[in-house]
């Protein structure tokens, strides 16, 4: 395996998985957005912390640990809404996202309990 | 004209044959009743020593969760929260809002005002008291539901009564017992029964309900370290066997991402989750998880499959060197701390013995031996085995994961005596697995009917497999009377199991421990309230802010019914000053001033069996105090207490020791005591020997109080001399 040709397989793998994403359904794309968001949100923050330190550690960990969750909790939605997953097909979608906004506001209230 | 009706004509009887129930509905009323019989059971087969003494909390322990429900519910959660507790190891206090498991005291607190709210005028002693049978009952059903969940309807029953009775789980749980192990167990299957019904599901909200189990078990006790790492090790098992499944992702990431902080919401645990070792498996785990959906989801959209081999090669080495740099990294640089002793001492049971003499001291800390998972476990212990074969034979998500439990909390039943109490349900559940399915089969033999009849009826329709099932087989004539026969075997077994059950609950397991009882001369019951005497004369006749230094066993209980200020007690979380006691006790009297001046002590209590017998005293525990104290301060060494190696108070005993202060207060005016027919004065009747030093003067101390059976002695410290 030379240089090239691992160079190679490397812009194929891009290709093929830049078109296989394209033809996911729009309502996954959005839950994927907001996965990236949230993710990159945690980074902002971790960043901040290694310029600033990370003295009240309790709000460091609450402001990570919520963008980690809220992009957790989005990643198990977009698993139970995924019309393509076999073992979620009886689950309503409705229901996945009630699930999902239940989740996640238990997540923000421990948040702001531990944000100090 | 109709026939006459055999019966007379009684309304009655008509409207009993009306409720005719459907074979549906029979079932369901058995299951109920039986779960209440269950529910019911579990609860009063705990209440022995309720009716053979009287309603009290027992041992050390409990009295401190005691002391501080009581402050609870008279000072609100706010100041219990917050509450700074200068009354025990004086002076440095204790932040007790920040050390404890509050699980206990809020829920006895809570079950105290909803009685008080239905105008059920309880004491919160008796609430304290009874605690623990309640939710003892409360884990029956839970184990039912488990139960359930595995196997079936038929095991969840079993396992249901199994627990009710199982001493393993009753030796922590009886009215009294007022301590974490008492929810904590409840917490644990509830916690696991959520998560696995979360995996077999999928479902968001069962995952965040075993979140609030987990988080319910952290408050309680700090054996959660055990939930936090045998899910993230049933998780490695299932990816490993191939059994990863987007349930899996989506029951542990909710459970883990929630739970943890949750978890980090009680101060006693704050930030361990994310920088102690015993957690960094779960946050290892989480990120596997993450790494293998991902991979999954490329793999799904790839559809070359080449290509993806090279993808994965590259993700995979990546991940595992960045997770391997990390907690590199964080270990090397102190950051995450390594397994604490307490831990750590389970995984190689050597290190305590060598290096934490505290740890290694507890009695409930020693490796258990044979006669004790005998004496716990009766019957379940071949019942296991054969309930891990039946789990095999049918694996699912759910089997496996009781497997595991079962397996890893039997090797640490054997490290820890006190673990037994972990082992428990997962054992009965096994076990109930493993009677369940061998009573369904012999009944099903015998409910099955012969294959000749079969034969003519049947014409190869749907019912054939049906029939072939319940079919015998005719070269096996007497297939139906061993069928009968290992049935009423199987049901001896149970039955004995339940004698047994009940015979170890009322011997063993019923003492309040601070209440001794013997037998009498005459077969009469004697019994000795001598520890209750002493703390109500120290609470009555002994200034407010007097301080007394006894060993740290007796901390709580002094604090609690003594109401005074404590050197040390029970919490061991300074091993400084409790080898500054252990020295003070085991040096001569003029050093022992010094300490005990320097620490402001007025009181000092020591407990002594000679007269009585009581093996428990402060004399067998004396060279615990010696190697905890030398293990701080090299003066004091073991071998200058000891003779050859042997430990001795009689006359051939090592001149330190007859003359150390724990030796002199223990046997103050005890050599002119005659203790028992035909021996001489002094003769200690714990150890069977004529103590060495008969003839003890004190200088500095002055004996205040000695109990009616001598158990308890109490001395108060003199003030120094007048100078001149």
């Amino acid at each position: 395996m030379g240089r090239a040709s691992s160079k190679e397989d490397a812009g194929t793998l891009f290709h093929s998985l830049r078109s296989a994403y394209a033809a996911t359904p729009l309502n996954l794309k959005i839950i994927d957005l907001y996965v990236g968001f949230s993710i990159f949100t945690a980074l902002i923050q971790v960043v901040y912390m290694a310029i600033v330190g990370s003295f009240p550690f309790n709000s460091f960990l609450s402001g990570v640990l919520s963008c980690v969750g809220t992009a957790v909790l989005a990643v198990c939605l977009r698993i139970q809404v995924n019309k393509e997953n076999k073992e979620f097909k009886d689950l309503p979608p409705e229901r996945a996202f009630a699930d999902f906004v239940l989740c996640n506001l238990v997540l923000h209230l421990v948040i702001m309990n531990f944000l100090g | 004209m109709a026939t006459m009706p055999i019966l007379p004509n009684m309304p009655a009887l008509d409207l009993i044959k009306s409720f005719k129930l459907k074979t549906k509905q029979q079932e369901l009323l058995i299951r109920v009743s039986i779960l209440c019989l269950v529910y019911i059971l579990a609860f009063i087969t705990r209440l022995f020593s309720v009716l053979r003494y009287e309603s009290m909390i027992h041992e050390f322990d409990p009295y401190f969760n005691y002391r501080t429900t009581l402050y609870l519910t008279q000072n609100g959660f706010y100041d219990f929260w917050n509450w700074f507790d200068y009354e025990s190891w004086y002076p440095l206090g204790r932040i007790v809002g920040g050390t404890l498991y509050p699980g206990l005291m809020v829920t006895a607190a809570l079950i105290y005002r909803i009685l008080h709210f239905l105008r059920f005028a309880v004491h919160i002693r008796e609430v304290c008291v009874l605690t623990a049978p309640f939710f003892a009952s409360n884990t029956t059903l839970v184990a039912y539901f488990f139960g359930k969940e595995i196997w079936d309807t038929g095991a969840g029953l079993v396992a249901a009564i199994l627990i009710a009775i199982c001493p393993g789980y009753i030796s922590r749980s009886v009215a009294g017992s007022y301590d974490n192990e008492g929810v904590a167990i409840f917490a644990l299957l509830f916690t696991f029964y959520l998560f696995v019904k979360a995996v077999n599901t999928g479902s968001l909200a069962w995952s965040l309900a075993s979140a609030f189990g987990y988080f319910y078990m952290v408050s309680a006790w700090g054996g959660y370290v055990f939930i936090i790492n045998l899910i993230p090790l049933y998780v490695l098992v299932l990816l490993i066997t191939g059994r990863y499944s987007m349930r899996l992702y989506v029951a542990y990431n909710c459970m883990y991402v929630l739970g943890m902080l949750l978890a980090m919401q009680i101060r006693f645990v704050g930030f361990q989750h994310v920088q102690s070792g015993e957690h960094m498996a779960a946050m290892g785990v989480f990120f596997l998880l993450q790494v293998f959906y991902f991979l999954d989801w490329v793999k799904h959209m790839l559809s070359d499959t080449k290509l993806f081999q090279a993808f994965l090669r590259i993700t995979v080495t990546c991940a595992v060197a960045v997770g391997a740099i990390a907690l590199g990294l964080g270990m090397l640089s102190g950051y995450i701390s390594p397994w604490t002793g307490r831990f750590y001492s389970l995984l190689d049971p050597t290190y305590a013995k060598d290096h934490i003499p505290i740890i290694a001291s507890v009695s409930e800390h020693q490796p258990t031996a044979w006669s004790s998972f005998m004496f716990d476990f009766h019957i379940l212990l071949f019942l296991f085995p054969a309930g891990l074969y039946f789990c095999f034979k049918r694996l699912s998500d759910a089997t496996i994961f009781i497997v595991m439990y079962g397996l890893t909390s039997m090797y640490f039943a054997g490290v820890m005596v006190r673990l037994i109490l972990v082992a428990t349900p997962a054992v009965c559940l096994v076990s109930a697995i493993a009677v369940s399915a061998t009573v369904k089969n012999l009944t099903v033999l015998l409910r099955s009917k012969n294959k000749g009849v079969q034969t003519g009826s049947t014409k190869g329709s749907s019912s054939s497999k049906a029939s072939s099932k319940a079919l015998l087989d005719q070269s096996q004539p007497f297939q139906k009377n061993g069928a009968i026969a290992l049935l009423f075997g199987a049901f001896y077994l149970l039955s004995k199991y339940a004698t047994h059950c009940t015979w170890v609950t009322s011997e063993a397991y019923s003492s309040p421990s601070i209440v001794l009882a013997a037998r009498g001369a005459h077969g009469s019951r004697v019994i000795f309230d001598d520890y209750r005497e002493a703390y109500f004369w120290l609470r009555q006749n002994t200034p407010p802010d007097a301080k007394v230094m006894s060993w740290w066993d007796y901390g709580y209980q002094i604090t609690a019914m003594g109401n005074r200020t404590v050197i040390v007690d029970n919490n061991t979380w300074n091993n400084t000053h409790i080898a500054t006691v252990g020295r003070a006790m085991s040096s001569y009297e003029d050093e022992a001033i010094e300490i005990m001046r320097s620490l402001d002590v007025d009181y000092v209590l020591v407990v002594f069996g000679g007269v009585t017998g009581y093996s428990s005293d402060d004399i067998n525990k004396f060279l615990w105090m010696v190697r905890i104290g030398g293990g701080v301060f090299p003066v004091i060494k073991e071998p200058d207490y000891l003779v050859n190696g042997e430990y001795r108070v009689d006359k051939g005993a090592a001149p330190k020791m007859l003359n150390c202060l724990m030796y002199k207060l223990c046997y103050y005016r005890f050599g002119e005591m005659l203790t028992e027919y035909g021996k001489p004065p002094g003769y200690d009747r714990a150890r069977g020997v004529e103590i060495g030093n008969k003839d003890i003067k004190l200088e500095h101390l002055e004996e205040a109080f000695t109990t009616s059976n001598w158990i308890v002695r109490i001395y108060k410290v003199k003030p120094p001399n007048n100078r001149w």
